[in-house]
């Protein structure tokens, strides 16, 4: 092998050394390929590993933690739920429809790999803003790519977050969130076990499409990316529904002994981890891998991206059983290899040896790296820019809050999830636009509430104190709906973690994500780290997403809306102040300032905690009418919100505060919730019984919103117009040429 | 009464129309698989939402080719009652037994979201239940959705009072506001909203019951 070749798989020096090592010999061309693909960051989270370890993986509901294609978690009479999140970033930035598209098929087969059948998908994107044309182009490519795949998928897209920065101008992010519900009885895992067992390639035939994807989400993005486009693989959703009937129903056959999809790194990711998991190893001929096009190579096939493809090991001699399922589903089913007891990934062609690799250097021994990390990158002050805030003197609180509602990330998204289907299965009991999506379980009554949060502002202001921010926010929004926060997944998005500063932010990132879930319970179940998310030396800010799930009763939940007039409105925990140093990451700052300076709110996590055990009992109780957290935008934006409901029910509110009043109404302080209720002395004792504050501060009223401050009008303005500027800004800004 | 739910590849909300008949009405419902050319002891049928072979191609286009359809006609002709819904009546307009077509939503873009819909006629045994002029709340869900027929056609179909619901906010462009309509012999109806999806409080509107619930009345009556 010379260093070119070496070079062109994205193998360092050492790595190659290692791999001679491992084998004893040079490697094959095929085996190179194969090497390069397993040990890349997407498959083999090398940067990361050491650090994930930090992070809380188990409690009494969890049935299956990290390692597998997803995580379980039990939500009692005898079923549990699936569930991950992944990304699909560089993808969807070479070609955004399929990009996006085929991020949803492959987090739905890493669902249904595992027996389960998907329910739900939410999305968190990034983008840059939407003044640049490519930036529109992209977000609605990524769109329609989540639409048509969901929609005819059959999978209702229940929530997610969609938010704009510079940042990520050349560089946008789709992570994609789906759940699934299963029996206990009817989990299954991705081992290839029982010597001699036959090894089954079933769905789609493979294609060139997709060589080398997991190696492309693994590199910085230069000016020759765009030639990169034949990489994306091209989705097929109708194809993935008949894998999806076809694989449950197989699986009821009790034929199959191990299952797992074939996603990044395609074939070569399926046998060697499905003999690494069950310690045996797998052999296959190639000859038999179903194929779209003449003339493929071992090393194409073995590389191949191509979508909607499942890897099986069946019984001996229940072929058969699993054949019959896949010809009634019109899907192509062919044994192309056994399992057996050496250890070995034996790839042959035509009975010629192209590979013989231990399974366990492939899937276990992976180049680990404590990569160093300084300090974490940070590209603001800590003090705000002289002199800025002076200019505001209170006469503008109400122009601020219209720019505010009608900013991109405040704004409302229907134009983007009217395109999602989230209806189908006729189980979504709280939608797309809520503070949390909930779905019910049919079987159980048991409703599923989940929510994905992330905030790249407080996180590269302090990437420690921004992923316990979006943890104790995420826990919060499933606690507003009614929830118990269970179980959670994260994204970890960032750029180069060769630069140590960029690596820093990685791994402060992950500590703070590691303390908060431990603090709430909610352990990690699995996940995806997404690293060199740079274009041109220029990185994304830190954005760890994380996807929360809770569990509550099914029940209709609490809606975020004002529901009537005349109801208390009540504000539950403190209504704080905060100093400019710790205004600098908030919406007020971005949108009114155009600004970046400082440190994230303060957050003091036992407050919370009892702040969410106070709104969960509440609501539990039937006390509130409507129940909102305060999060982007602080409390003005919060009370605006609550008044976009389809029952047109605004609010007045009479506050104490002192100035700045910019400050007080815009500021982001967390562990608070604005409630309206008919019984307020027993939503007010309930709150006492947890040491929270809450105080009446308001009522709700027809058609207007009024904030007044010491008896003097800061904001009063007619509902509809405001509930306007806010449901018709993404529309605006798309349409405009 | 037993109600026979087609599953052609592709279909997704045929689980939400056997739950609707089984769970919530308390009335038997049975899949029927699209290869079969008969459709058994049913005294109804019901096309459910999906995309039926993946619909690449036209919305309907290859499904109306399907041997169910073969059943699905004999049945149709000897006057059983067939509901299409969204891709199901995408399917029947290209099987010929419903006039006009489906073509792409005036926005261009897929819609899914809660739509008032008005009763038009009464005198089906679809809508008998219902009371005309009465406001149903039902979501729709698709692409395709955008009725259009000639002239003569939309005439006929209003003399014959063959239009059975209408959109009160129109989300798809259809002409004349059209979200439902019969065939000639009334006992066939398509709509591009999901009434299935619409049948219990905590869905958020039980108005799609009375089109169920008035195909059971219908049939209790018949037998």
């Amino acid at each position: 092998m010379t260093p070119q070749v070496i070079e062109t798989h994205q193998l360092t020096a050492a790595e190659y050394d290692k791999i001679v090592s491992l084998l004893g010999r040079e490697p094959t061309y095929t085996e190179l390929g194969i090497f390069s693909v397993m040990w890349s960051e997407h498959c083999s989270y090398k940067s990361s590993r050491l650090h994930l370890k930090k992070l809380p993986t188990e409690s009494k509901l969890v049935l299956q933690g990290p390692g597998e294609n997803a995580g379980i978690i039990d939500i009692g009479d005898g079923y549990a739920i699936a569930f991950k999140i992944e990304s699909h970033n560089h993808p969807s930035f070479i070609e955004p429809f399929q990009g996006a598209a085929t991020g949803v098929g492959g987090i739905l087969r890493d669902i249904f790999t595992m027996g389960a059948r998907p329910i739900a998908v939410m999305d968190a994107l990034r983008f840059g803003p939407l003044d640049k044309p490519r930036n529109r182009r992209i977000l609605e490519g990524v769109v329609s790519g989540i639409a048509h795949y969901g929609n005819c998928f059959g999978v209702p897209t229940v929530g997610g977050e969609c938010v704009f920065e510079e940042c990520y101008n050349g560089n946008p992010l789709v992570n994609v969130f789906a759940l699934g519900v299963f029996r206990h009885d009817q989990i299954f895992y991705g081992k290839a076990t029982g010597v001699g067992n036959p090894v089954i390639y079933v769905g789609a035939k493979t294609g060139r499409d997709g060589i080398h994807g997991a190696s492309m989400a693994s590199a910085e993005f230069t000016e020759e990316s765009k030639q990169k486009r034949p990489n994306v693989q091209v989705g097929d959703p109708f194809l993935e529904k008949l894998l999806l009937e076809a694989c449950l129903e197989a699986m009821q056959t009790g034929a199959i002994v191990g299952i797992q999809d074939m996603g990044a790194a395609g074939l070569t990711c399926s046998t060697c981890e499905m003999g690494s998991r069950a310690g045996t190893g797998v052999e296959v001929d190639l000859m038999h891998v179903p194929q779209r096009e003449t003339g493929m190579t071992p090393y194409e096939i073995m590389l191949s991206e191509s979508q909607e493809r499942m890897l099986l090991v069946a019984e001996a001699g229940r072929e058969d059983e699993v054949f019959r399922v896949f010809r009634k589903w019109g899907l192509d089913a062919v044994a192309i290899g056994r399992v057996t007891d050496d250890g070995i990934l034996r790839i042959k062609d035509h009975g010629q040896v192209v590979a013989e690799i231990p399974n366990r250097a492939l899937a276990d021994e992976a180049p680990l790296y404590d990569r160093p990390h300084t300090t974490p990158h940070r590209p603001v002050p800590i003090t705000a820019p002289r002199g800025i805030l002076d200019r505001r003197d209170g006469t503008t609180l109400q122009s601020d809050l219209v720019a505010l509602v009608s900013s991109g990330d405040i704004c409302s998204k229907r134009w983007i999830w009217e395109q999602y289907d989230y209806l189908v299965r006729s189980s979504t009991i709280e939608g797309p636009g809520a503070d949390a999506a909930v779905v019910r379980i049919k079987e159980t009554g048991t409703s599923i509430a989940m929510a994905l949060d992330g905030n790249a502002r407080y996180s590269v202001l302090d990437p420690r104190e921004g992923a316990r921010l979006i943890v104790a926010e995420c826990c919060r929004n499933l606690s507003t709906a009614g929830a118990l926060p269970v179980a959670a997944t994260n994204n970890l998005n960032f750029g180069n973690p060769e630069r140590p500063e960029i690596m820093a932010q990685l791994v402060e990132s992950i500590e703070g994500i590691a303390e908060a879930c431990r603090f709430f319970e909610t352990p990690i179940t699995g996940g995806n780290v997404s690293l060199y998310n740079e274009t041109l030396g220029e990185a994304i800010w830190p954005t760890p997403v994380m996807g929360i799930v809770g569990l509550m009763k099914t029940a209709k939940p609490t809606p975020i809306h004002f529901q009537q007039p005349g109801r208390a409105v009540l504000l539950l925990g403190r209504f704080g102040a905060c100093d400019e140093t710790r205004f600098g990451g908030t919406q007020y700052v971005k949108v009114v300032l155009k600004s970046l300076w400082g440190l994230p709110p303060a957050l003091d996590m036992h407050y919370e905690k009892r702040v969410q055990q106070a709104i969960r009992e509440i609501v539990g109780a039937g006390l509130a009418e409507s129940a909102h957290d305060i999060s982007d935008g602080g409390f003005a934006v919060a009370l605006a919100e609550c008044c976009f409901g389809s029952a047109v029910i605004g609010a007045s509110v009479e506050l104490d505060l002192s100035d700045p009043l910019e400050i007080a109404l815009f500021h982001e302080n967390p562990s608070r919730i604005l409630i309206s209720t008919a019984d307020a002395p027993a939503v007010l004792e309930l709150a006492s019984k947890f040491h929270v504050e809450c105080a009446q501060i308001g009522v709700t009223m027809k058609e207007r919103v009024q904030i007044s401050n010491r008896s003097k009008w800061l904001i009063d303005c007619p509902l509809h117009d405001l509930k306007q500027s806010w449901d018709q800004a993404l529309e605006t800004r798309l349409t405009r040429s | 009464m037993k109600f026979g739910v087609v599953v052609f590849p592709g279909s997704n909300r045929d689980h939400d129309a056997c739950f609707a008949i089984s769970k919530i009405l308390g009335e038997n419902a049975t899949f029927i698989w699209h290869d079969s050319t008969t459709l058994g002891d049913v005294d109804a049928v019901i096309l459910p939402g999906g995309f039926s072979y993946g619909d690449y191609l036209r919305c309907g286009a290859i499904a109306k080719f399907s041997p169910v359809m073969q059943g699905i006609r004999k049945f149709a002709a000897s006057g059983g009652l067939v509901l299409g819904i969204c891709n199901g009546f995408q399917i029947l307009v290209e099987a010929g037994l419903l006039p006009g077509a489906l073509v792409r939503n005036r926005g261009l873009k897929f819609v899914c979201k809660w739509t008032p819909l008005r009763v038009e006629t009464t005198n089906s045994p679809f809508t008998a239940a219902a009371s005309k002029g009465q406001r149903l709340m039902v979501p729709v869900a698709h692409g395709e959705g955008c009725y259009i027929a000639d002239d003569r056609t939309l005439d006929q179909l209003d003399a014959e009072d063959r239009v059975v619901l209408r959109y009160l906010d129109n989300p798809n462009g259809s002409m004349r506001d059209i979200a439902g309509i019969l065939n000639e012999g009334r006992n066939v109806m398509g709509l591009m909203p999901h009434p299935e999806d619409a049948t219990e409080p905590l869905m958020g509107s039980t108005d799609g019951l009375v089109i169920l619930q008035s195909m059971v009345s219908q049939l209790v009556a018949a037998h």
